[in-house]
């Protein structure tokens, strides 16, 4: 049990929070979660195998699901680790003062900022040209940037220091990775509700916003969140469960681990929204100074004449009284907005870096602070990675015909050595684009319907009933209506419907399209994807959803030849 | 006598009109926040000051042309606003109604930056000259960027620790090896008759054994 509880803490990943999020992350985690948590630690528990073992005893024909999950876990494990890069990045870099992206660097004849860091921010600045050095499109690749790819290295091999010596000394890494994040967080959280404009922040995450709710792209990632940070669909679980006393109880632990989950999430998210608060009224409060020393300038008005307060009053006489400057100065004058400033999207890797590091620079001490949130990343970026490492070791250390020849040590470092010559792809110049590729694509969609696979095949092929029979023999109590309706009609439905709203989306809008930085403006600009990049998208998505019916295929093709061959036999 | 003073406090009045006004050849204009400096120790901007800031740029223009022509009475201020903001010039005392030339002036003030800023307890950013630009100051950077040296104690630290379980692994592997060739040879000597891989002691030849292969069959396969 503690085990699988370590291993169900690996799954928190950092992924930005939308405001408003809490109601779909709510219902999808009743709705979706917990009945499928409780689901896949039966199955693991009744058969007793691995995911790819324990599907073909439900049926033969989907063999392919468990393969399915290793596909998507292998595809995640590419990418993945290159967030781990970029967080050892920023962790050795916050031991300067002050940090590098508190400022922007000065021009080459030191007579003022450089010219793409005066557009936009320092802390984009550096996000963009000085850790990723981005090209303007996917297309201009770039070369491999070598500080990337020595981090990259880095934290590949700090994977595998953790694997090196299989699952069970994996479990003792996860203690650490699991509860350090926990310190810090409370540390953060007392930190940030302490800040100015914390409140805001935390005001705007519980009002719930109606336009995002009718939006089904929230309701999808608010799923995508609950499967990935209960790590459903990933066929870890079931391997995990398999290794549990058939009498353990499982309804209580899903219901356990699912709770802990979600109370993990939403303190999260408050510590979030507070830092989120403090860094929107920050660069608020830094607009109308601009703006007042703007106006002040313009009309030699009196130091201290214009306040924040009596602004739009002194705006409004100022324009009555002198028209035409005022027209000349309107291009520059900004409408500063507190709701726009929060509104500034929370969602995508990058931006949890660029929006967490504008917040910490303007903190007290913010290399103390700056070291611990960096850190904190780093204990839930390894843990992700050595729960979805350990998910590709289990079935090639399982298999017989590799275990016997090399010793594990060797299994695990030409794994780690492979997916790190892989993930140089993501740090040459155009790495962030194929990164969001693999982010977007490689997972999402194969996991709804490896996921809808799993559902449908336990209700409706294994049947219910003997299911139910299988939980009373094993654990002594029946499950309830909420579990039945739930695993029949409800899940199922919900995923369905997910998946056509998703697909109805990608018709709608006809192409795919990206966020590519244009240095010229200092900010991102929309580009549709090249031919190759959608190959590769279809790629992604084919080849683990093809894996369910091709296993099928398979099973029949070689249970025909069987039967064809006892039949000319006898 | 009394006319002629006044007809030349005149021509100075003039003079003074002609030569520093806003967007005047040669004039600069200066731009002074002090509560943003200075918060509640600012002080107030009066006629004091004023000659102070005439003294500060007389001193500037001495120190650059090392030419103790320069008088006080040489620099012209004018149009001072609420703001505090004025424009100055400073005139050539040895040509008649003329102003020294605003390369000159600038190249002055930006030698003596410091000690203009510091007269007054404000800095490049609070004491504006609009015009003059100012050498930006690099951040300090050691030779060796920090972040290589982090880089390096922690990969030399992890690649211990790999190199270590590595080695304790061969080990391990190693004595069981031999462990395990001893028990080997200690087993060979007992010989058990095995029949179809079970040892026949443990059959019973009546009632049979029964192979676990088949008798779970039923419930594994989904019913027709």
């Amino acid at each position: 049990m503690e085990r699988l509880q370590e291993f169900l803490n690996l799954r928190q990943l950092p992924c930005g929070i939308g405001s408003g999020f809490l109601i779909p992350y709510l219902i999808m985690l009743i709705a979706e979660g917990m009945p499928l948590l409780y689901l896949e630690l039966a199955v693991g528990q009744r058969m007793r195998q691995g995911s790819i073992g324990a599907w073909k005893i439900i049926s033969p024909y989907l063999c392919g699901v468990g393969v399915a999950s290793v596909v998507v876990s292998f595809f995640l494990s590419m990418y993945y680790n290159v967030i781990n890069a970029w967080a050892f990045w920023y962790l050795f870099h916050s031991f300067q003062d002050p940090l590098p992206w508190a400022t922007c660097p000065l021009n080459s004849n030191r007579t003022g900022y450089e010219e793409e860091c005066e557009k936009t921010s320092p802390t984009q600045y550096f996000w963009y040209r000085q850790t990723l050095n981005i090209s303007p499109s996917l297309e201009a690749s770039g070369s491999v940037q070598w500080e990337q790819a020595l981090c990259l290295t880095l934290a590949w091999l700090v994977v595998y220091l953790c694997i090196l010596r299989g699952t069970a000394s994996t479990g003792k890494v996860v203690y650490v990775t699991a509860s350090l994040p926990y310190c810090v967080l409370i540390i953060y959280l007392i930190r940030g509700l302490t800040l100015h404009g914390a409140v805001n922040g935390l005001v705007y995450m519980f009002t719930p916003k109606l336009e995002q709710l009718s939006n089904p792209k929230t309701w999808i990632s608010a799923a995508t969140q609950i499967f990935f940070s209960l790590g459903l669909g990933f066929g870890s679980l079931i391997a995990f469960a398999s290794y549990n006393e058939p009498s353990n109880n499982c309804q209580r632990h899903a219901v356990i681990v699912s709770l802990i989950n979600s109370t993990t999430s939403i303190f999260a998210s408050i510590v979030t929204f507070s830092i989120y608060g403090f860094k929107a009224t920050f660069n608020y409060e830094s607009c109308i100074n601009k703006v007042i020393l703007l106006l002040l300038n313009a009309f030699d008005l009196e130091e201290g004449s214009l306040t924040a307060d009596n602004l739009n009053e002194m705006k409004d006489h100022l324009m009555a009284t002198y028209p035409q400057e005022y027209a000349q100065l309107m291009p520059q004058i900004k409408n500063c907005s507190l709701e726009a400033e929060l509104d500034t999207a929370v969602q995508g890797t990058g931006l949890a870096f660029i929006v967490y590091s504008e917040a910490i620079k303007n903190m007290e001490v913010p290399q103390l602070y700056s070291v611990l949130y960096f850190f904190m990343l780093l204990m839930l970026g390894i843990g992700s990675m050595l729960g979805n490492t350990a998910a590709i070791l289990t079935p090639l250390t399982d298999s017989r015909v590799i275990a016997s020849r090399f010793p594990k040590e060797v299994i695990s470092g030409v794994v780690c050595f492979m997916n790190c010559i892989i993930g140089l792809i993501f740090t040459m110049e155009a790495g962030n684009y194929w990164f969001d590729i693999f982010n977007d694509y490689a997972a999402t969609l194969s996991l709804l319907l490896i996921v809808l696979v799993e559902t449908i095949a336990v209700c409706y092929i294994y049947g219910i009933r003997r299911f139910e029979k299988d939980l009373y023999t094993m654990i002594g109590c029946k499950p309830n209506w909420y579990w039945k309706i739930m695993w029949a009609f409800v899940s199922p439905l919900l995923i369905i419907s997910l998946f056509i709203f998703y697909l109805t989306d990608y018709i709608l809008t006809g192409t795919l399209q990206y966020q590519a930085w244009d240095a010229t403006q200092g900010q991102l600009v929309t580009k549709d994807y090249p031919g190759y990049a959608l190959a590769v998208i279809g790629l992604l998505v084919a080849s683990s959803t093809m894996c369910i019916p091709l296993g099928a295929l398979v099973t029949f093709i070689r249970k025909r030849l069987k039967r064809e061959r006892v039949s000319t036999v006898a | 006598m009394a006319g002629n003073y006044s007809t030349q406090t005149l021509v100075v009045t003039i003079a003074h009109a002609e030569l520093c006004k806003p967007d005047a050849q040669n004039a600069f204009k200066v731009r002074i926040s002090i509560k943003t400096a200075l918060g509640d120790n600012a002080y107030a901007w009066d006629a004091n000051e004023e000659y102070l800031f005439r003294a500060m740029v007389a001193f500037a223009m001495r120190r650059y042309s090392s030419k103790s022509t320069t008088q006080i009475s040489n620099v012209l201020l004018c149009n001072v606003t609420d703001r505090v903001s004025f424009w100055f010039v400073v005139t050539d005392s040895s040509k008649n109604v003329t102003t020294v030339p605003g390369s000159e002036v600038e190249a002055a003030i930006r030698m003596n930056r410091n000690r203009i800023n510091n007269a007054f307890l404000l800095s490049d950013k609070t004491l504006q000259f609009l015009k003059i630009t100012s050498t930006l100051s690099p951040p300090v950077e050691p030779s060796t960027p920090v972040w290589i040296i982090v880089f390096g104690v922690v990969l030399c630290l992890i690649v211990a620790g790999i190199i270590f379980l590595i080695f304790s692994g061969i080990q391990k592997h190693k004595k069981k090896n031999k462990e395990s060739t001893e028990r080997e040879n200690l087993e060979e000597k007992v010989e058990v008759t095995l029949e179809n891989g079970i040892p026949c002691e443990a059959l019973d030849v009546k009632a049979g054994h029964i192979n676990g292969v088949f008798a779970a069959d039923d419930e594994r396969f989904t019913s027709l």
